[in-house]
Formats: C-alpha cells, structure tokens, sequence
C-alpha cells in the first residue's frame, strides 16, 4: 500500500476499530457544505470483503503529488499545516490530481467543477469533526510518527500482557 | 417540506415504464415511513385477492424520516409484498446504505409493478430509471451480486437490494438482502424471483436537508455518544447471541425442533463460544454508531473460511434447534442462508422438521438422495454435515430441497397427504410463518403476541416476551392483563418500525426504554427533521395506524379470527426437562386470550375493526373498505 512520507497531521483510520457507519462523511459533508451528502465528503469510507472497512481523508503527502500533478498550478501545499490550498480562479477541474493521489482522497464538486480536500476543519474551534463524532475512536488526527509510536506500544502490549480482546 | 421529497416513483417491469406520483405533507404525517407506509402503498396498489406471485402483487419500498441524516441508527428502509409465506401483509425492515442512497435520490418510496420476461436488474440513477440485463448476474449470491453491480456502474457509492440464487430459485422464504442486511422472514425475495428483478441498485447524489440542523445535530450527537455506554453494551460486545445461555436458563431455548426449551451442549453454540473463538469483526449498518453485527468465522476443517454475520435468531435456529453443536456447522449453514439470499430462520426450522421426521419414520434416508449423497443422508438431530448438505439443496431447489424450500406448513401438508402421516403435529409454523426462539410455551404474553401477529409469529413486532420474562406477570398463567399488554408492546414496535429506528437505541435517549422515556427526544428528532409540530401524544397513534393498516390490509386478504393461532405444538404438548417443563397454552387458554386483546384494540369479537376505529385514525378510506 501506498505510504505517506509526511511529517505532517492527517486524519487517520484505525481498520480494527472502524465499523463502516459513515457517520464521519454525514458531518463532513455538513460542517463543509451545509447538506448531509457522502458525494460532498471529504473523507470516505471504505469496504472491501464485508469486514475489511476503514475512512480516507487527504494524508498530506510531503512533495504531493497532486501539487505537482495539476497543469493549471492551482495548488500549493499549505508549510505549516500541510494541507492542499486549491486557488479556484486557476482550477479548471481536469482531475489529474484525483489521478495523481494514491489514496483516492480527492474528491470532485460536480456543481462547482472543482476539487476538494480535507483541510481538517481549521475553521473549526473543535477541530476535525469527524474526529469528535466518530463513535469508536477510529479516527484521530495524528502523524506517520505518531502513529508508529502508538504500533510501538501496542506491540509491547501485546507481547507482556497478551493480545487485546 | 423538509425530511421528505413529496415524491413515489413508481416502475413498471412488464411495460419498462417509470412514473412519478406526489403525495401531499397529510399523507406523510399520517403514514410517516418504513413498515407503515410500505404497506400502506402495498394496500393502495395490489390488487386484493391476487396471487402473492402474480405481476399484481407489487414491491413496495419506503423509506425512513431519518435516512441520510446523522441520526442514530435511522438509516433503515420498510419493505412491503403480500408474502407468499401466508398470504398476508409481508412487510420488512432491513438496516441499509440502500435507504440513504433512494433519499439522496429524492425518493420517499418505490413501488414495482408488473413482472419482466426475462432477469433484469433496476437501475435508479437520481430521477432516472433503467432497466439492465441481469443475465450475467444469475446465480451470483447476494454479497458478490453488489459488488459485480458497483463494478459494472463503477461508483462504490451505488447502493443494492438483491436477491441470491435461493429468490432466483424461488425458495418460497427467500430474502432480498442489502449490505449484509436482510429484509427477512415473509419471502420477499421470492416474489423478486417471481418477477425475474434480480436486484434494484441506487445512486442518489443530492444532498439532504432538514429542518433544523443544529438542533438535530445535538440530539444526534448526544445519542451517538451514549449508544457507547452501558445500554447497548448486550449488543456491541456479544451481540444477541448472548442470548442462547439466557433462554437456556430459562429453559427456553428451542431445541431440536422445539421439542424441548433446554440444550446440553448451549455452552458449545453460545454468543460467549463465538466471541472467543470465531468472531473476527464487529461491524456496523448504515448510520449506526452501535454496530452489533458480529462477522464471524470457520477456521478450520471442510467449511474453512465461511464467514457471516451471526445473530441470536439464526443461531438458534441452526444450532440448538437442530441439535447441533458445532459452531463451524453453525457458522456455515447461516452463510448458506445470507449467501445464497434465504431466512435462516425459515430455514433452519424447515431443516429441523425434516430431522424430526427423519427420526420418526415419515421420511427415509433415501428421501434425501442428491448428486453429493447419492445414497441419501441420515439426516438425524446433529447431523451438521448433513444439515449443511439440505441447506445446500433448498437453495439450489434440487431432491428433497423442493419440498423444505416451500417451508414447514407447505412440507407437512404435501408429506401428509402423500404418506397419511401426522407431520403436522411437529411443523412448526402459525399463518405458514415459522416462529422466533423464543419458547412461547413458557411466555404466555408472548404466546398472545405470537399468535395475533400480522405477519405471523415474529419477534420484531412484538416484545410481549419482555413482561414474561421480567415478572411483572407469571409467564405460565394468563390473566385478564395480557390484552392490554400484547397490544401495548405491538404498537410500541411499531412506532419504532415505522420511522425507522432500529430498536437498539431504545435505552439511550434517556435510560428509560419505555414511553416516557424515549418519546420525547424522538418528537425532538422528527420535529427538527420535518419542521412539525408533534407532541408527546402525536407518538402513539404511529404505532396504533402502522399496526391497523396491516391487519386492514389482512382482513381484505380474507383473515378471519380462527387464523390467529400457534403452531400445533405449542397447544398440545408440553416440554418434559428444565424451568418451563410442564407448560403449554391450551385452545381455551388462546381464545380467552385473544377476546382480551381484541377488546383492547377496540375491535369485535371476531376481530375486525370497526368503521368508528378506523375514521378516528385518519383512514376512511380504509373504513369503507374492511371496517365494520
């Protein structure tokens, strides 16, 4: 599978713990568009084989692909966060970068003829909503180091007391 | 008008036609969705009297108030056909991605009419419809049949109600099964089957507004986070399979083919069994912040790598009740079932009767004679292998599973009459519906509940079962309280059948599952959804009119009040072993019964409503139709 070198935040999906119930794509969908509709998400969830489900959200890739994808440069990537910026003068909604993303974490607007990112609700004093709503915990926003210190230590977890029922 | 679009696509299989019909916002506060406006459009467009597998009985879908919004566990759809199980109103539920999808393709309901020539399969894109070919799609089962149609529209968002090869076959308790849910029990996918419509699939892209979204949001989000808690840890850790060692206790746990309520090897086929050894996921439906499915699977041996979801209805069925007590055997007749698109229940108690029979001489070894088994099967109480085989053949409708796909009542009475037999005795069915696993024997009210039910015995549309077991009544005796309770507990199943909410939830609005307890905040919900302006006691009368119409619906249909019975085996046998040894429920004891509970309905002595009942409803229509 695809990997994201990123030392940024992105919003990542525990497959353990996500139980496919779309809840995460209703609030997206809401909190960025004002109408529940998973087609306007910007996170999905996906399920393969009945219980292989997890969500997908933009990883932030360091040197994104879709950046460099985009013939129009209509995207930049954002230093400090990391996020996608898209300038809507200039995208023409080619959908190259929706090409170019191995997470198929881009979406297309079809009203507005433009692509969409999480930008991981900075406009939200809460944060990521998805985040908050998710009602197992499965999502959290976290980073490629993060996340391996939390493997580290579920792993020695599971090697003193046993594996987690 | 918010929360509904106003609109009923209607779709013609034998002209391949499609038109709309409006329904102004009365109709909706009225029939509100799910199970009651299913058979609501069931009662408006089957011709009465009809065949259940005639081009006249239509496919009647509703949908939800609550579908594509964040309200828990609202994203459910109401599934309406006159069964070809018994006859009468066939209306399921089924828990589904397939309800959001026709909301956000601004559909309140669907009704398909007519039968096709040859197998297609429905396409609904936003308000287009069309009609593909589903040849290729034939003998598919029910999961790879979704998958095969998300490929070849190529969106993942494309949402599906199929049909396995057990409708294609006709087993006559087939399902039509979406996303891993079923709607189940009374054969809707074998009407499918009768009309050749192998799958309808749904792509909505409109997105959904309500009234009042912050506060549905609130609410939303607070019951979401409550349904972590204590009230619905049953589900999401064991699910209802915990059940199996609670009935046993209670020496209600039917066991091969409810000859008794207690099973020695309970231990080996329980919820806590699975958990351990087999169970690889929980997952969830659409909307659904519990999540209660546990995906679970075979290990080892020859049914490696089956896997299904596992719930308390269909392991009692496949384990206990056909002395069985191999969790793998268990695990794969119950993939059988959800594969191939057939009531594991209908199933498991047809397969049970067989055994029953096998043992008492009605039916040979020689009876069970196929392509894998040519010198037949002995097909004894815990003959998994052999269970599995028969399982196998209902769905591929090939030797003896002919006769056990047509169900218990249509099997004795074809073997009877054949053999001068008394298979009856033990064909456990009422209405021809086989029952829930519940040993009503030792649940008076339940038995009530059971025998009254519109669609036959069922344990969604009623909890009767709950005061029995709870002792607020002696479960053993009756008395002049059960009416009042069988009614209570029915209309409570219905408020929540009808707008949809799968009843899980029950406790987590307050604590408290009961009325007061949970029917304020769902006024809430649907006042910030619909923009209305329900009160407390708008709540109630939901229940009563979804409950009427299905039995309206059953009374143009010709019920009469002898119909309301129990399995044979519940009036004349009691069970010898364990707490409910002793106990079953006389003739007299039901007729006593259901004069209370017609009285408590408002009805006549023989149980039909009067024109004043049904008026104060708000269906005159229907008055003029059936009320007397």
């Amino acid at each position: 599978m695809a990997v994201s070198t990123s030392k940024f935040n992105y919003i990542d999906c525990d497959p353990e713990l996500c139980i496919g119930c779309q809840i995460c794509e209703y609030v997206c969908s809401y909190t960025k568009n004002g109408e529940y509709n998973t087609y306007r998400s910007r996170i999905r969830t996906v399920r393969v084989d009945e219980v292989l489900i997890t969500a997908i959200a933009c990883r932030t890739c360091e040197n994104a692909p879709c950046v460099i994808a985009c013939p129009q440069k209509a995207l930049s990537q954002d230093p400090n966060s990391g996020t996608i910026r898209i300038d809507p003068k200039k995208c023409d909604g080619c959908a190259w970068c929706i090409d170019a993303c191995d997470f198929g974490a881009i979406s297309m607007n079809h009203e507005t003829r433009l692509v969409e990112f999480c930008d991981q609700c900075e406009n939200e004093p809460e944060g990521p909503q998805c985040v908050l709503w998710c009602p197992k915990e499965a999502l959290a926003l976290t980073t490629p180091e993060k996340r391996a210190q939390k493997s580290r230590r579920e792993l020695i977890k599971q090697e003193v007391i046993g594996p987690k029922k | 008008m918010f929360g509904y679009s106003g609109k009923i696509l209607h779709i013609d299989l034998t002209e391949r036609k499609h038109w709309v019909e409006e329904k102004p916002e009365e109709w909706y506060k009225l029939w509100i969705g799910g199970v009651s406006m299913a058979t609501r459009l069931c009662w408006e467009n089957i011709t009465p009297g009809c065949d259940a597998y005639s081009p006249e009985n239509p496919i009647c879908f509703a949908n939800g108030i609550f579908a594509g919004t964040p309200v828990p566990v609202g994203g459910k759809y109401g599934l309406a056909s006159k069964s070809p199980m018994t006859g009468l109103i066939g209306d399921s539920l089924s828990g589904s991605w397939l309800s959001i999808a026709l909301k956000r393709a601004t559909w309140d309901g669907v009704v398909i009419h007519g039968a096709s020539e040859d197998w297609i399969y429905v396409f609904i894109d936003d308000d287009r419809v069309e009609f593909r070919n589903a040849e290729n799609l034939l003998g598919l089962g029910t999961f790879a049949t979704e998958e095969a149609i998300r490929d070849d529209l190529a969106d993942d968002q494309v949402r599906s109600a199929t049909i396995g090869p057990a409708g294609e076959n006709m087993v006559r308790y087939a399902n039509v099964t979406n996303d891993g849910r079923q709607a189940g029990r009374t054969g809707h996918g074998s009407v499918w089957g009768s009309k050749k419509l192998k799958a309808v699939s749904v792509r909505g892209t409109h997105g959904i507004e309500v009234a009042d979204p912050a506060t549905l949001n609130k609410l939303s989000f607070d019951i979401t986070k409550a349904a972590q808690g204590p009230h619905t840890s049953k589900y999401r850790i064991l699910g209802t399979s915990t059940n199996v060692l609670n009935m046993n206790k209670l020496g209600l746990l039917p066991t091969r083919n409810y000859q008794e309520g207690v099973f020695e090897d309970a231990e080996k086929v329980s919820g806590e069994f699975l958990h351990e050894n087999h169970k690889v996921k929980t997952i969830a439906c659409a909307q659904c912040p519990i999540a209660c499915e546990q995906m679970s699977v075979v290990k080892n041996g020859p049914w490696a790598g089956a896997m299904t979801g596992i719930e308390y209805e269909c392991l009692f069925a496949n384990g206990p009740n056909l002395g069985v007590n191999d969790m793998n055997a268990v695990i794969k007749l119950i993939e059988v079932a959800d594969q191939g698109g057939m009531d594991a229940m209908s199933m498991g108690i047809s397969i049970s009767w067989a055994m029953e029979s096998y043992e008492k001489g009605v039916l040979k070894k020689e009876d069970f004679k196929s392509e894998q088994y040519p010198d037949g099967i002995e097909l004894s109480f815990g003959n998994g292998e052999g269970a599995v085989a028969v399982a196998e053949m209902i769905r591929d409708q090939v030797g003896i599973g002919k006769l056990l796909g047509q169900g218990t009542k249509i099997a004795s009475e074809t073997i009877d009459k054949e053999r001068g037999t008394e298979s009856y005795k033990w064909a456990m069915h009422a209405k021809g519906l086989e029952p829930a696993g519940y040993e009503a024997r030792g649940l008076k009210t339940f038995a009530l509940g059971s025998a009254v039910g519109t669609r036959g015995p069922c344990h969604n549309r009623t909890a009767a079962y709950d005061p029995d077991i709870s002792g607020e009544v002696d479960r053993f005796s009756v008395d002049e309280t059960r009416g009042e309770l069988a009614k209570s507990s029915e209309e409570y199943a219905a408020v929540y059948d009808t707008l949809p909410l799968c009843k899980f939830i029950r406790r987590c609005f307050t604590g408290s599952a009961d009325r007061a307890g949970a029917w304020p905040m769902i006024v809430d919900l649907i006042n910030a959804t619909t923009g209305w302006d329900l009160k407390y006691e708008d709540i109630d009368p939901i229940g009563e009119r979804a409950h009427t119409i299905k039995k309206a619906f059953n009374i143009r249909e010709g019920w009469k009040r002898e119909d309301d019975v129990l399995p044979y085996r519940w009036m004349h046998e009691p069970m010898t072993i364990g707490p409910s040894a002793g106990h079953f429920t006389s003739s007299e004891e039901l007729e006593y019964l259901k004069d209370l509970y017609y009285k408590a309905k408002g009805w006549t002595e023989d149980g039909m409503i009067p024109k004043k009942k049904l008026e104060s409803l708000g269906m005159p229509d229907v008055a003029e139709q059936v009320g007397v």
